[in-house]
C-alpha cells in the first residue's frame, strides 16, 4: 500500500514500532504442533494477533480420479479465513485473494515436499485462519509445514516464513496489520534454513535496490528466528516428555 | 548407542561423509539429510532415520493384515492402512484353473473379512499386489484388530521379537503383526485378550520412552498377581 500518509506513528525517533517493537523484532510466536485427532498431522500457530490452525490429510487417494498425476503426488493447499477473523465480517466463501493465499502456499511447499515418493495420491493441507492481524500468509505457511511434518510426510526442508517491509524509510522485520496498511512495502519472504534457499518471495510497494537486498537479509533472518520456534514446536512434541 | 543416535527433524543434517543413504534421508551435496521426524542412525556404511510419525507405505515381503472392500469378477481390493489398495487377483486364491463364471469370488472373502497377506510386488506404477498363498497367511477367522500407527510397528516387535514374544508368553495371546500397524490378537482367555490388547496400546502411545521393555513387563506382571 504504498505511501499513503498515515495520522499514526509508525516509527518514532527512538526507533520504536508503533506496537513497541524494534524494527529488526518480530511479534510473540508460538506454534504447537499436533491437536487435531482426525487429521493425519497439524499445527496451531499464534504469530502476534494472527491465530492459525492448519490440518493436513495423506498422502491419500486423488478425488476426483482425474486430478491424480501417475508420475508424483499431488499436493493441495486450501487457505481459509473464518468469517469472525477479521473485524468485518468476511463471506466464508472463497474469496479471489484466499486463492491467491491458497496458491502461493502450495507454491512454496513444493519444493520442500517430496511427493514424487507417492504418485497417483494427493497431500490435502487445509489452513483455517481464526483470527487475522495481517502477515497471515506468512504465519500460516510457517504452520502448514510444521502440520506436513507431523503427519511423516517427507521433506527437504521445513519452509519458515515471515515478512519484512518498509515504513518511515526504514526497512523492518515481521510487517504487522497497521504497518501493512499504512507502510511503503511489504515483503513476505518463504525460506528453507537448512537448504538455504527462498521458496516464496512477494513484494508489494516500492523498494530501492539496496533496501530490496536489505528486506531480503532481515526476511531470511526472521525466517531463522521462526525456524528455531517450529523445531521447538516438533521437538516438544516428539522427544519431549518421558524422551531419553 | 555406540552408532550415534540422534533425534531429527526434516531438513536436519545427520551426517556427512561417504554414507549410503537409506530409509529416510536424501543426500544433498555432501550432506545426508533427513525427511522425516525420527531417529537417525548411522551404521559402517549407511545411514538411516527412524520414522515416528506417517503412513505406512508397501513394501515387498512385508506381512500385511488387510479388510476386503469389495471384489470385482477377478480380483478383491484390500484395504492396507495405505495410501494404495491392495490388489488380491483371484487365481491366487482359486488356483490356476480359476474361471470366471465358473468361481464366485464372495464364496471365499467377503468385504469385510480380514486377511493376512504379504505384499507380493509394489512399484511406482501400480496398486501393491498381494498373495495369501503360504503358510500362515489367509482369511483370519478368530481374534481382535488392534490399529497401532504403523511408525510404531517395530517397537511392538523389539529387538529380534523380545517385546512381542513376551507379550505373548504372559498372556497366552497369538499376536499376528502386520507391518501396515494392523495387529490381530487371539486368546483363550478373555483375561489375556485384554492384557494383550491393553500392552499393544500402551506400546504405541508410548513408543519412545526408553525403559518400555520394563514399563511392559511390570504392567503384565503386576496383573499377574492380581490375577
Amino acid at each position: 500500500m504504498g505511501g499513503r500518509d498515515a495520522t499514526m506513528v509508525l516509527l518514532d525517533e527512538n526507533g520504536v514500532r508503533c506496537d513497541g517493537r524494534k524494527v529488526d523484532e518480530t511479534r510473540r510466536i508460538m506454534i504447537r504442533a499436533g491437536g487435531l485427532k482426525n487429521a493425519d498431522g497439524s499445527a496451531y500457530i499464534e504469530f502476534g494477533d494472527n491465530k492459525i490452525l492448519v490440518g493436513v490429510f495423506g498422502p491419500r487417494d486423488v478425488h476426483p480420479k482425474h486430478m491424480s498425476n501417475t508420475d508424483t503426488g499431488i499436493l493441495r493447499v486450501r487457505y481459509h479465513m473464518e468469517p469472525f477473523s477479521v473485524g468485518e465480517r468476511k463471506n466464508p466463501a472463497p474469496s479471489r485473494r484466499e486463492i491467491e493465499i491458497s496458491k502461493v502456499i502450495k507454491e512454496a511447499l513444493e519444493p520442500a515436499v517430496m511427493l514424487e515418493k507417492f504418485p497417483r495420491t494427493a497431500v490435502d493441507v487445509f489452513i483455517e485462519v481464526l483470527q487475522a492481524d495481517g502477515g497471515t500468509r506468512c504465519a500460516a505457511l510457517s504452520a502448514a509445514s510444521v502440520a506436513l511434518a507431523d503427519a511423516g510426510i517427507p521433506m527437504r526442508d521445513m519452509v519458515a516464513a515471515v515478512a519484512a517491509g518498509k515504513v518511515a524509510d526504514t526497512v523492518i522485520l515481521d510487517v504487522n496489520n497497521e504497518e501493512d496498511q499504512a507502510g511503503q512495502a511489504d515483503m513476505p519472504i518463504g525460506y528453507m534454513p537448512n537448504l538455504e534457499k527462498i521458496t516464496l518471495l512477494q513484494l508489494d510497494g516500492v523498494l530501492t535496490p539496496e533496501e530490496y537486498k536489505k528486506c531480503v537479509d532481515v526476511g531470511v533472518k526472521g525466517c531463522k528466528i521462526v525456524y528455531d520456534l517450529q523445531k521447538k514446536a516438533l521437538t516438544d512434541k516428539y522427544f519431549g516428555k518421558g524422551g531419553d | 548407542m555406540d552408532n550415534k543416535r540422534k533425534y531429527v527433524i526434516p531438513g536436519d543434517l545427520v551426517t556427512t561423509g561417504p554414507f549410503r543413504p537409506e530409509q529416510n534421508v536424501v543426500l544433498e551435496g555432501n550432506k545426508i539429510i533427513s525427511t522425516t521426524i525420527g531417529i537417525s542412525e548411522i551404521y559402517d556404511d549407511s545411514v538411516r532415520v527412524i520414522p515416528l510419525t506417517g503412513k505406512y507405505i508397501p513394501k515387498i515381503n512385508d506381512l500385511v493384515i488387510g479388510k476386503v472392500i469389495s471384489h470385482t469378477s477377478l480380483s478383491w481390493e484390500l484395504d492396507i492402512n495405505s495410501c494404495y489398495v491392495g490388489f488380491l487377483p483371484a487365481q491366487d486364491v482359486f488356483g490356476r484353473d480359476f474361471s470366471a463364471h465358473a468361481d464366485e469370488l464372495s464364496s471365499k472373502l467377503k468385504s469385510g473379512d480380514l486377511v493376512a497377506a504379504r505384499i507380493a510386488n509394489f512399484d511406482r506404477t501400480r496398486d501393491p499386489l498381494v498373495t495369501i498363498s503360504d503358510r500362515d497367511l489367509g482369511k483370519i477367522d478368530s481374534g481382535d484388530l488392534v490399529k497401532i500407527s504403523p511408525s510404531k510397528v517395530p517397537r511392538l516387535i523389539g529387538k529380534r521379537g523380545s517385546m512381542i514374544q513376551m507379550i505373548e508368553m504372559a498372556t497366552n495371546a497369538a499376536v499376528t503383526i502386520g507391518q501396515n500397524g494392523w495387529v490381530v490378537v487371539s486368546c483363550e482367555t478373555p483375561e489375556g485378550l485384554l492384557k494383550a490388547k491393553k500392552a499393544i496400546e500402551m506400546i504405541n502411545q508410548k513408543a519412545h520412552v526408553a525403559n518400555l521393555t520394563d514399563q511392559v513387563k511390570e504392567m503384565l506382571e503386576i496383573k499377574d498377581d492380581e490375577s
